[in-house]
C-alpha cells in the first residue's frame, strides 16, 4: 500500500485503483471514467466507497449526476504542462459543491502543490521521486495570495474576494 | 504610479524564495531540465543561444527612476552593461547566469519589480497605450485596470498552466496604440448609453505563425465584471484550447474553430454559471488602484511654441520626437532607442542612469517603455524641452526619427535567440545605412517597418506597413517581405509580396518598395494609404522585375 498526502498528512492510501483483478465489493476503488461509464449501474450498486478518475479531457459536467454517490474524484495530471485539472477541481468544489476528496495523480510534484491546493485539491499521490516533507513545506511557503482560494495554514490574506467563500482543502 | 502594499510585496518576496529553492534544486541535479523548464519560464528565464535570457516585467510600461536605475545596475552587475526593451514593454537581459537569477529577482523585488510570468504558458505582462493618462482622446486611464489584471493573473491557481501563452492589452483611447486587436484579449474602454465606463472585449487576436485579428466577444462589459468575465474566457480556453499541437494552442485557434458566435455562447454561459464563485472586483478596489494614477501636480501653464527661434536641429527633433499632451504647457518626449548604428531597443546602463536623472528633474520621476521599443518622458514642461534635447543628444538618445522608417521594431533575432531562423540586427543596420538621409526619411513620412527573426513574430512583422520575416532556407538566412499591415486605427495583416530575398537584398528591396510609393502617392498620402489604394501589384511588379536574380 502506497502513501499519499491527504489534508497535509502523510497517510497510507486506503484506496485501490481499478486494475486487472476485480475489486471486492466492500473495497474502496477508484475507477477510470471510461470504465465507470461502461458499467455505471454496476459500479453504483457496490457497497464499498467509490471514486472516479478523470482524464484531462473528461468533462466534470458528465460526472455531475453521480457526484453525490462518490467519495473521491481523482484528477490525472499527465505531464508538467497539463493544466485542465485545475479548472476541473475548481468546478467540482464550486459549481457542484463536491465535498469529498479530490486527489491529484500522475505528474504531481512539489512545485505544483500550492496551486493545486488553492483550487481545492486536498490529496496528492506524489510522483515517486518526490520528498513528502519538502512537498508539505511548500504549502506553508505562501503567506498571501491575490485571488481567492481554498484556505492553507499560514496564508493569512487575499486581495480579491469570491462571491461565496471557498471551501475544501 | 502604483505602489506595492504589504500583499504585493509579500507576493514577490515569497516568489523569490520559491525560485531560489527551485534553482538550487536544479543546480544540485534534483530537478531535471524538463522539470525546471516550466518553473524557470514562469519566472522569465529562457535558456538561449549563448546564455540564459531573463525577461523582466515592466507592467504596462511604467517605471519610476529608482526602478530604471536598478535595471541599469542589474545590467551592469549581472550582464554586459545593457538591456533590450521589447515590444511588450519589458526588458530583456541577454547574458545573465542561471545561478545569479535568484539574486537578480531579489534585487528587483527590492524596488517593487519582478519577472513573474514574462514567459511560459500563462497570462503575461498586461500592456497599455504608452500615452495613457496624457492623451487628449482618452476616455479613462487604462493602467489601473492593467494593474488589477496583473494582480489577478499573478500566480492565479487555475490559469498558470494554460495550453499556451496569453497576452492582454488595454487601451483607453479610440486610437488603439496598444495593438490590442492582436492580443488574446484586447480591452477597449467604452461608455454605455447611460455613460457608465466599461470595456469592449476583443478575443482571439494574435500574430505568430497564424496571424488573426481579434473579434468582439462582448460589446460592453461593466468595469466591475472585468475579472469574472476574463475568468470565464480563460476557463473556456483552459478546458478546450488545444494541447496536442503547440502551433495550434493559442486561444485564436479555438475561437476560429468554434466560430465567434459559439465561443461567445460558451463564455457567456460559463460566466452566468460561475457568478456565485467568480473573483469579485468592487468599486472600492477600483478606486484604490485608480488613486495611484491621479494626474500629476501640473503647473498652470500656457502652450508655447518651444521650437520658435531655435536651431533647425532642435526644431526637427521637436517635430518628430515629441508629442502633444492634454495639459497645456506640457509635451511627451520620446527617448529614441533607434539611432542609426545602434540596435533597436538596446540601452546601456549609463544611458539608463542618465535618463533616470533627467526624468527626476523634468518628468515627475517617471519613465515609460513603448510598444515601439523606445522610452517616453511623458510629462515634460515645454520650457524644459531645449534642455532635455541637449541632454538626450549628449546621450545619443535624440536621433530625430520617431515615426519614420528607421524607427523600426526588431526582435533580437539569430544573434541571441534560440528560436530565430535568421538575423535581424544586421538587417536593421543595413536598413539604417540605406536610409541614412534624414530629409529623405522625413519625405517618406510615416512608414513602420517591423522585423521578426522567425514566425513566432516577436517583432510583429505581420502588422508592419513593411514586414520582414526571417526564414531558414537550406541553412541560409532569407527574408520574406509583407506589405500593408497595421495596428494603428485600422488593424490589418500584411500581404506577402513574393518569394523571399537574401539578407543583402532586404534593404535594396525596401528601397524599391518606397520608390513605388513615392512615384504613386497622392498629396500628403501615407505609405499605408497608398498601399490600400493601389494594392500589392505595382509593388510586386517593380520589386521582382529588378530583383529576379535574387528571387
Amino acid at each position: 500500500m502506497s502513501r499519499i498526502l491527504r489534508r497535509r498528512e502523510l497517510v497510507e492510501d486506503d484506496w485501490v485503483t481499478l486494475g486487472d483483478a476485480p475489486p471486492g465489493d466492500a473495497e474502496s476503488v477508484i475507477v477510470p471514467f471510461a470504465a465507470f461509464r461502461e458499467n455505471r449501474a454496476q459500479w453504483l450498486a457496490r457497497s464499498g466507497r467509490l471514486g472516479v478518475l478523470l482524464a484531462p479531457a473528461d468533462r466534470v459536467e458528465d460526472l455531475a449526476p453521480d457526484l453525490p454517490r462518490l467519495s473521491l474524484v481523482a484528477l490525472h495530471f499527465t505531464g508538467p504542462g497539463e493544466g485542465r485539472g485545475y479548472t476541473a477541481a475548481k468546478l467540482l468544489r464550486h459549481r457542484y459543491g463536491f465535498t469529498g476528496e479530490i486527489r491529484a495523480v500522475g505528474h504531481v510534484k512539489q512545485d505544483q502543490l500550492y496551486l493545486m491546493s488553492r483550487v481545492g485539491i486536498d490529496a496528492f499521490a506524489l510522483a515517486p521521486t518526490e520528498k513528502p516533507e519538502e512537498a508539505l513545506a511548500t504549502l506553508e511557503r505562501f503567506k498571501v495570495a491575490y485571488t481567492p482560494g481554498a484556505p492553507l495554514p499560514g496564508l493569512t490574506r487575499e486581495r480579491f474576494r469570491a462571491a461565496r467563500p471557498t471551501t475544501g482543502g | 504610479m502604483y505602489r506595492y502594499d504589504e500583499i504585493d510585496q509579500a507576493v514577490v518576496d515569497q516568489r523569490v524564495a520559491e525560485f531560489r529553492d527551485q534553482t538550487r534544486r536544479f543546480l544540485a541535479g534534483e530537478l531535471s531540465e524538463d522539470e525546471f523548464r516550466p518553473l524557470r519560464l514562469r519566472n522569465g528565464l529562457y535558456i538561449q543561444r549563448h546564455a540564459p535570457m531573463l525577461r523582466i516585467a515592466i507592467p504596462y510600461g511604467l517605471l519610476d527612476t529608482r526602478q530604471l536605475r536598478k535595471l541599469g545596475e542589474i545590467a551592469r552587475k549581472y550582464d554586459r552593461g545593457y538591456g533590450h526593451f521589447t515590444t511588450r514593454q519589458n526588458l530583456q537581459l541577454n547574458w545573465p547566469q542561471v545561478k545569479d537569477v535568484p539574486d537578480i529577482l531579489a534585487e528587483l523585488a527590492s524596488v517593487q519589480m519582478h519577472s513573474i510570468q514574462t514567459s511560459g504558458n500563462c497570462v503575461r505582462n498586461v500592456t497599455a497605450d504608452h500615452l495613457a493618462g496624457i492623451a487628449k482622446d482618452e476616455l479613462d486611464d487604462p493602467r489601473p485596470y492593467c494593474e488589477i489584471l496583473r494582480q489577478w493573473s499573478t500566480l492565479n491557481p487555475e490559469f498558470t498552466y494554460l495550453p499556451r501563452k496569453f497576452k492582454i492589452a488595454v487601451t483607453g483611447s479610440p486610437e488603439d496604440r496598444a495593438a490590442s486587436e492582436v492580443h488574446d484579449i484586447g480591452l477597449h474602454m467604452q461608455r454605455d448609453a447611460a455613460g457608465n465606463l466599461g470595456f469592449k472585449v476583443f478575443v482571439g487576436g494574435g500574430l505568430g505563425r497564424t496571424p488573426i485579428i481579434g473579434q468582439v466577444v462582448r460589446e460592453f462589459l461593466p468595469l466591475t465584471d472585468l475579472l469574472s468575465y476574463c475568468e470565464a474566457i480563460l476557463r473556456v480556453y483552459n478546458r478546450y484550447g488545444r494541447r496536442d499541437n503547440i502551433h495550434k494552442a493559442r486561444i485564436k485557434i479555438l475561437v476560429k474553430a468554434l466560430g465567434i458566435e459559439e465561443f461567445r455562447k460558451q463564455v457567456e454561459a460559463e460566466w452566468e454559471s460561475s457568478k456565485a464563485f467568480a473573483t469579485q472586483l468592487d468599486m472600492a478596489e477600483v478606486e484604490r488602484v485608480r488613486a495611484f494614477f491621479k494626474p500629476h501636480p501640473y503647473e498652470r501653464l500656457d502652450d508655447i511654441d518651444a521650437a520658435h527661434g531655435r536651431e533647425l536641429e532642435f526644431q526637427t527633433w521637436y517635430r518628430y520626437n515629441t508629442r502633444a499632451h492634454k495639459v497645456p504647457g506640457y509635451r511627451a518626449v520620446f527617448v529614441c532607442l533607434k539611432s542609426h548604428g545602434s540596435i533597436p531597443g538596446d540601452m546601456t546602463s549609463e544611458q539608463m542612469f542618465a535618463v533616470a536623472d533627467l526624468a527626476d528633474r523634468v518628468s515627475f520621476g517617471l519613465v515609460r517603455t513603448t510598444h515601439n521599443q523606445n522610452l517616453l518622458l511623458a510629462d515634460v514642461k515645454q520650457t524644459d524641452l531645449y534642455e532635455v534635447w541637449q541632454e538626450l543628444r549628449r546621450l545619443n538618445l535624440a536621433f530625430p526619427n520617431i515615426g519614420t522608417l528607421t524607427d523600426m521594431i526588431a526582435c533580437p533575432g539569430l544573434d541571441f535567440c534560440g528560436l530565430a531562423n535568421a538575423g535581424t540586427l544586421n538587417v536593421a543596420k543595413s536598413i539604417q545605412q540605406q536610409f541614412d538621409d534624414l530629409d529623405y526619411l522625413y519625405d517618406l513620412g510615416d512608414i513602420e517597418i517591423k522585423m521578426s527573426g522567425c514566425m513566432n513574430a516577436c517583432g510583429h512583422h505581420h502588422v508592419g506597413h513593411i514586414g520582414v520575416l526571417g526564414v531558414d532556407k537550406h541553412g541560409e538566412e532569407w527574408y520574406q517581405i509583407t506589405l500593408g499591415g497595421s495596428v494603428n486605427g485600422f488593424t490589418s495583416l500584411g500581404d506577402v509580396i513574393g518569394p523571399s530575398v537574401r539578407q543583402a537584398e532586404v534593404a535594396p528591396t525596401i528601397q524599391r518598395i518606397v520608390d513605388v510609393y513615392r512615384a504613386q502617392r497622392e498629396d500628403g498620402e501615407r505609405f499605408i494609404d497608398t498601399y490600400r489604394r493601389i494594392g500589392l501589384k505595382p509593388f510586386k511588379d517593380s520589386v521582382y522585375v529588378q530583383n529576379s536574380a535574387a528571387a
